[in-house]
């Protein structure tokens, strides 16, 4: 995959994501051209575009566009399931995701991408393990945010963690 | 501590998950409240994009002082850092926090280090100079306990990471693939995939384990190596064909369902991992009869398997269909497939009719009935509202154009011209319409037409081959004289024409077209003089509008024309008005014109009338100033130097600098590692790679599947198609395809047939239209070549098959009587008894039979064994080099008489040549071949043997044109009988093109036996690099000058293995196994030479600093060092 974009039905960016150096000024290029082009193309259409020398696959969820660029030689219609399978992703991370959560969490977003697609590749394909990766992070930064703990915890603050944890899931 | 941390984060998710709501997303609506929240509100309230501007730089400006206060805390950092990503997102420049991003993964606890790798990949790219200042921190990350944190480093690393700093971390992540966590494995190995893809030559020696990471027992991992494995199959198919089997068990594990449900996807098991698997088994599996054998069941599974009506299936099959067709083709597997594809364009989903159209592209070329099956469908798509769809089908038909369908295809490709605007699509439909026009045109007045619609709608955006394509093309003509006239006749008539209209701007380049055709060829008209020609031109001249390019076109013309006309009135007017141009070249064409003008006799003859193919005689000693120097110089002028030998004698008068290569510089070079050749090589113009220009021209139009029929031999025009092929094809009428058409019609539905409406049968008139010509020809060819059908303009054959190199002696060879050795099978089971001990359970389930493991030695070919197996006549440097291999003779061959055979042998032990190798063969013929290293080529040599008791018919050996190599055909080739139990012989010269590590050369052979049918093999043979590298004999003088030309260098510092460790025998390996030449040598440096045939020369240099070489290679080629280095490389870690 060469890249992948999110945008709202306005044509505002929600998410770039880019597998293949280009300069900044490309990349709004391409933007630019992308966004208008898909945004004018009828529902009923097509979800593949031929776009310079590559392909662009398409998917519309409610107000939000994903779209990703791929190469002639790639199978479009795995890459619209990439796109439903990142939707999946972020709906259950979410929990019933909206365009306002990529809004307002783009970071998430963005991690959650990147334990689904590294360097433009799928890299894991299984959901439980995608999410368990992403949630393994957020609960250790949690933890590290409640007790001010800096790195590198020594064995007295971990067993405090576990300890913290033990009594938070028992309750 | 770290088991304590792995504890606590694997018990983590089981607690999350039951507690849902506790952690994660509540986590994650949160921040609604932040300083992002309140911007991304701000922004929204806003009303105009001006507004928003003055709202963010205000924003930027904030953050700006904000990230560079010393009082700012890494807490606040991140805050920023989110919304300067914002931000950039939205299209403002953010770059002054680049360098905070970095310092807040460098410095951040997890949270903050998290946000900041984030920023980094976000932010930066690849060559970006702020991304050293993160090697630091990765390698930091990577050594950590903390799990998280390896992870977080590892993902960047995947990401972005500078090419040069690899070694700076790769040991560490060779490390990570022993983890025991599987995202950690997972991780590195994606890194590792990455750092394949930036600089292949860093992780050659990392393959085996790669190896490690396909038998993983997590399934994440294992699919994780298949990215690394398809890449490497790509680029080398052969020397992973060891692997098949495996990859054919793990599709059948995945398609059977024996993965864990996790990978399931709508319960459709593991789809990537099948897609990934099909790939990879498509490259293996092509052109080779053998491997493809191997995976027709689980194809055959998989197209059975894949049911249900979901697009994820459909995916799969996809792949499995393109696959079906790529791979050795089995008639069964091609029928089913076939009927997939069919479920794709009958399918009323608009993106599976696209595919299904996408797979016709694929496929038609080896079977032109699926066409005729779906020719409705396509007509429908030709008229869909979705120009995506249309394009794809005006892709189909374009692959589908022959003689008879040209005009109707190539109209509607037009008429898709005239409604596109985007400039890639122009370009690449205007030189598809001018190929075909140049292949099937059907008549003068139709080429030249279309040709015209080329040029005026391609104009200046097309690929300049086009016009040169066409020019070149009527300059040229073809066999029958008075066509050519005809044709020139039309276009200079039809230009004509098109200048009369007013008000009508021409692109530039038609324009030129039009000058050049008008200026040869106005002669031919009977009506208009050339007087009237001038006028013309001379109207354009004076208009603004024209660039001065084209104005040089004009003048060019009009100077041409000038001779043949009698009145020059305009010419004169056009010589005042120019010769005071502002323009130089405008200036001295006319100036040109003014002399020419003035002496009518030399302009005729320096002018003739059609004559632009024919050579001028000049005289290039410039004989007749003869006089004119002797006199000069009996008068005392100095004698004449050329340019070179003046700066010669410059450079030794000055004596200033030294510029003698060696001595100073190297001692100074120590060990710095290797050096990007890249950069250097790309801002010289000195070397001119001519290899690499060639590929440039060519990448611009890359014709996938069209069939090369026609080289550059003759033209055959249609009255003589007797000769051709054509007539065995009896062309098909229109009534009897309409008869068809109807048939098919009816049997989808008989009520429909009967309420034709008109409009249908138009659409059934343009099918006929279309499809004509293919029916007839539609014998399922399964090995595609199938297209007889002439060509309209076949360029005349100008170049006489030029037949380089010297005779072999190897002409009068009868026998051969050899099996190769070299096809040792390896069977030992020992791996097998490794893997299997027993320690894990869940490697029984998915293990990956032992035979990958056991593989290991034959992953790559044992290319340097063959090399030392070859004789050396040369005498050299050492004397225990001198050993001489003798091919080992095998007794077991099934032919007899090996006396000939050893006759052939000794007449050609001038050049060194390889063993004998059986390429192919039946029961009744085996061919075999070996190659000869001669000094300017690469002879392939080909031994047809016949073993059965009667004689061999028509045997013709054809070798494919291979993209990297040029194959010239030795004399003595055409063998039209081979007695019982004889042998014949081929020859080919080869040169390679381009440099490259390894490719393979195709071809086939086909003969008939005594009453029997025809029979045909095909075969491949793999060459490498040093097939054709052959020593460079120079001085160290020469050397010297040669090093200071080249501006294309690899530097790289070689670990040699213990038995090389020394200057002496570090030589002779260099010397034997890469055949250099050995310059010389100083102290504990050597200068070695070689050229890659023709003439490309490469020099080497190295130093010996204990069991280190350091090795700098120069060549006026770019690619070729990097190939030498990873050859050296080889041999001397390898051995």
């Amino acid at each position: 995959m060469q890249f992948m974009l999110l945008f709202s039905r306005q044509g505002k960016l929600r998410l770039q994501k880019w597998y293949v150096p280009l300069s900044d000024k490309e990349k709004k290029k391409i933007t630019r051209e992308l966004v208008q082009t898909v945004l004018a193309r009828k529902p009923k259409m097509c979800s593949f575009l031929e776009w310079r020398d590559l392909k662009i696959v398409y998917k519309r969820y409610a107000s939000l566009y994903f779209c990703c660029a791929i190469e002639d030689q790639d199978n479009e219609l795995i890459t619209l399931e990439i796109i439903h399978r990142y939707v999946e992703l972020l709906d259950k991370y979410f929990g019933s995701v909206c365009e306002l959560d990529i809004i307002f969490n783009f970071e998430k977003a963005y991690f959650i991408l990147d334990e689904f697609l590294l360097g433009g590749e799928v890299q894991e394909t299984s959901k439980k393990n995608v999410l368990k990766a992403i949630e393994q992070a957020d609960l250790l930064q949690e933890f590290q945010e409640v007790l001010g703990v800096s790195r590198n915890p020594s064995p007295d603050t971990l067993s405090h963690v576990m300890n913290i944890l033990m009594s938070q899931c028992t309750k | 501590m770290s088991d304590i941390v792995e504890k606590t984060l694997t018990a983590l998710p089981g607690l999350f998950l039951q507690t849902p709501g506790a952690g994660g997303p509540a986590a994650a609506r949160a921040p609604f409240s932040s300083r992002l929240g309140g911007l991304i509100r701000g922004i929204t309230a806003l009303t105009s994009k001006h507004e928003e501007e003055k709202l963010i730089q205000q924003e930027l400006s904030n953050l700006k002082a904000a990230v560079s206060a010393p009082t700012t805390t890494l807490k606040m950092m991140k805050e920023c850092m989110v919304r300067l990503i914002y931000c950039e997102m939205l299209g403002y420049d953010a770059s002054f926090g680049y360098i905070h991003a970095i310092k807040l993964a460098q410095q951040g606890n997890l949270l903050e280090k998290r946000v900041g790798y984030l920023a980094v990949s976000l932010f930066l790219h690849e060559s970006h100079e702020l991304l050293l200042l993160l090697v630091n921190t990765v390698v930091k990350d990577l050594q950590s306990t903390n799990l998280v944190e390896v992870c977080m480093a590892l993902t960047i690393v995947s990401q972005i990471f500078p090419q040069e700093m690899i070694p700076a971390v790769l040991p560490l992540i060779e490390d990570k693939l022993q983890h025991s966590k599987e995202i950690i494995r997972r991780k590195a190995v994606l890194a590792l995939y990455k750092f394949h893809l930036i600089a292949p030559n860093q992780v050659q020696h990392i393959h085996i384990k790669f190896q490690k990471a396909l038998c993983d027992r997590d399934v994440g991992v294992m699919a994780a190596s298949l990215h690394i494995y398809h890449r490497m199959i790509k680029e080398n198919s052969s020397g992973y064909k060891d692997l098949t089997g495996s990859f054919v068990t793990i599709l059948k594990q995945v398609v059977g369902g024996k993965l864990p449900v996790d990978f399931n996807y709508h319960s459709v098991p593991a789809p990537w991992l099948q897609i990934q698997l099909l790939r990879i088994l498509r490259l293996l599996g092509k052109d080779d009869q053998r491997t493809s054998e191997l995976m027709y069941d689980v194809l055959d599974e998989s197209l059975r398997r894949a049911e249900l009506n979901h697009n994820v299936t459909y995916a799969i099959l996809f792949e499995c269909v393109h696959t079906v067709y790529s791979i050795y083709p089995k008639s069964e597997l091609l029928e089913k497939a076939a009927k997939c594809i069919g479920k794709f364009v009958l399918s009323p989903k608009i993106n599976l009719k696209y595919l299904g159209l996408k797979a016709l592209t694929y496929v038609i070329q080896q079977d032109p009935t699926l066409a005729l099956q779906h020719q409705m469908t396509i007509i429908e798509c030709l008229d869909h509202p979705d120009p995506i769809i249309k394009r794809e089908t005006l892709e189909l038909l374009y692959r589908i154009t022959n003689a008879q369908n040209i005009t109707v295809i190539v109209q509607k490709m037009l008429e898709y011209l005239h409604q596109s605007k985007e400039e890639y699509i122009i370009v690449n439909l205007v030189g598809k319409i001018a190929e075909l026009a140049e292949k099937y045109a059907p008549d003068n007045a139709w080429f030249i037409q279309t040709m015209n619609a080329v040029f005026s709608v391609g104009g200046d955006v097309m690929n300049p081959d086009i016009p040169n394509n066409f020019l070149r093309l009527l300059a040229e003509g073809f066999d029958d004289e008075t066509e050519d006239q005809q044709l020139r006749l039309y276009a200079v008539q039809s230009y004509l024409t098109l200048l009369d209209v007013e008000n009508v701007f021409y692109p530039q380049r038609f324009l030129q077209v039009m000058s050049w055709v008008l200026g040869e060829y106005s002669y031919l008209l009977d009506k208009e003089t050339p007087e009237e020609v001038i006028t013309k031109l001379y109207k354009l001249l004076m208009n603004d509008s024209i660039s001065s390019e084209t104005k040089a076109w004009l003048i060019a013309a009009v100077t041409k024309l000038t001779p043949q006309a009698h009145s020059s009135n305009i010419v004169e007017r056009l010589i005042q008005e120019f010769t005071v141009s502002l323009d130089t070249c405008l200036r001295q064409h006319a100036f040109e014109l003014k002399h020419l003008h003035e002496n009518a006799e030399l302009m005729k003859s320096l002018l003739p009338v059609n004559k632009s193919c024919e050579d001028m005689v000049v005289d290039a000693s410039l004989s007749f100033l003869d006089s004119h120097v002797a006199e000069e110089l009996s008068q005392g002028a100095a004698p004449y130097k050329p340019h070179h030998q003046r700066q010669e004698e410059k450079l030794s008068q000055e004596k200033v600098l030294n510029f003698e290569p060696y001595g100073l510089s190297f001692s100074s070079s120590g060990f710095t590692g290797r050096q990007s050749p890249a950069g250097i090589s790309l801002g010289s113009d000195i070397s001119g790679n001519s290899a690499e220009i060639g590929l440039k021209e060519t990448s611009s139009l890359k014709l996938e599947g069209i069939q090369k029929l026609w080289g550059k031999e003759g033209y055959l025009p249609k009255k003589e198609s007797k000769t051709g092929d054509e007539t065995e094809a009896p062309p098909v009428s229109q009534e009897s395809i309409i008869e068809n058409v109807d048939q098919t019609i009816t049997k989808k539905d008989p009520s429909q047939a009967l309420t034709q409406s008109k409009e249908e049968k138009e659409k059934q008139l343009l099918a006929s239209s279309l499809f004509v010509g293919l029916g007839s020809e539609s014998t399922v060819n399964l090995l595609g070549k199938a297209d007889t059908i002439s060509h309209k303009f076949r360029r005349k054959s100008k170049v006489k098959e030029a037949i380089s190199g010297e005779k072999t002696s190897a002409h009068n060879m009868t026998r051969s009587s050899f099996s190769s050795p070299t096809n040792v099978t390896y069977e030992e089971d020992y791996y097998l008894d490794n893997l299997r001990d027993g320690r894990d359970k869940e490697l029984e389930k998915f293990a990956l039979s032992a035979e990958l493991l056991g593989s290991e030695s034959l992953a790559e070919p044992p290319l340097v064994e063959k090399l030392s197996e070859c004789r050396r006549p040369a005498p050299s440097l050492f004397a225990d080099d001198m050993e001489v291999f003798h091919p080992p003779r095998s007794t077991s061959a099934s032919l007899a008489s090996e006396s000939s055979l050893a006759s052939l042998l000794e007449e050609t032990t001038d050049h060194m040549h390889s063993d004998l190798t059986e390429v192919c063969g039946t029961e009744a013929m085996s061919l075999s071949s070996y190659r000869i290293w001669k000094d300017d080529c690469l002879l392939m040599v080909w031994l047809v043997s016949n073993k059965s008791g009667s004689e061999l018919e028509g045997v013709n050996l054809e070798i494919a044109p291979a993209e990297n190599f040029k194959i010239t055909e030795q004399p003595g080739c055409c063998l039209p009988i081979i007695e019982a139990e004889n042998t014949k012989n081929f020859q080919y010269s080869v040169q390679m093109e381009k440099p490259f590590t390894e490719g393979n050369l195709s071809g086939f052979i086909n003969y008939q036996m005594m009453n029997t049918h025809a029979v045909q093999l095909e075969f491949s043979v793999n060459l490498s690099l040093l097939d054709f590298i052959r020593p460079l004999k120079i001085s160290t003088e020469a050397f010297g000058k040669l090093w200071l030309s080249f501006a294309n260098d690899v530097k790289q510092n070689v670990k040699m293995s213990e038995s090389q460790a020394a200057l002496p025998s570090a030589l002779k390996t260099l010397r034997r196994k890469l055949r250099l030449h050995v310059v010389d040598i100083i102290g504990s440096e050597g200068l070695l030479a070689c050229q890659l045939l023709p003439s490309i020369p490469c020099l080497l240099h190295f130093r010996v600093h204990g069991d280190v070489l350091a090795l700098w290679f120069r060549s006026s080629c770019s690619t070729l060092p990097d190939y030498l280095l990873y050859q050296c490389q080889k041999v001397m870690e390898g051995s």
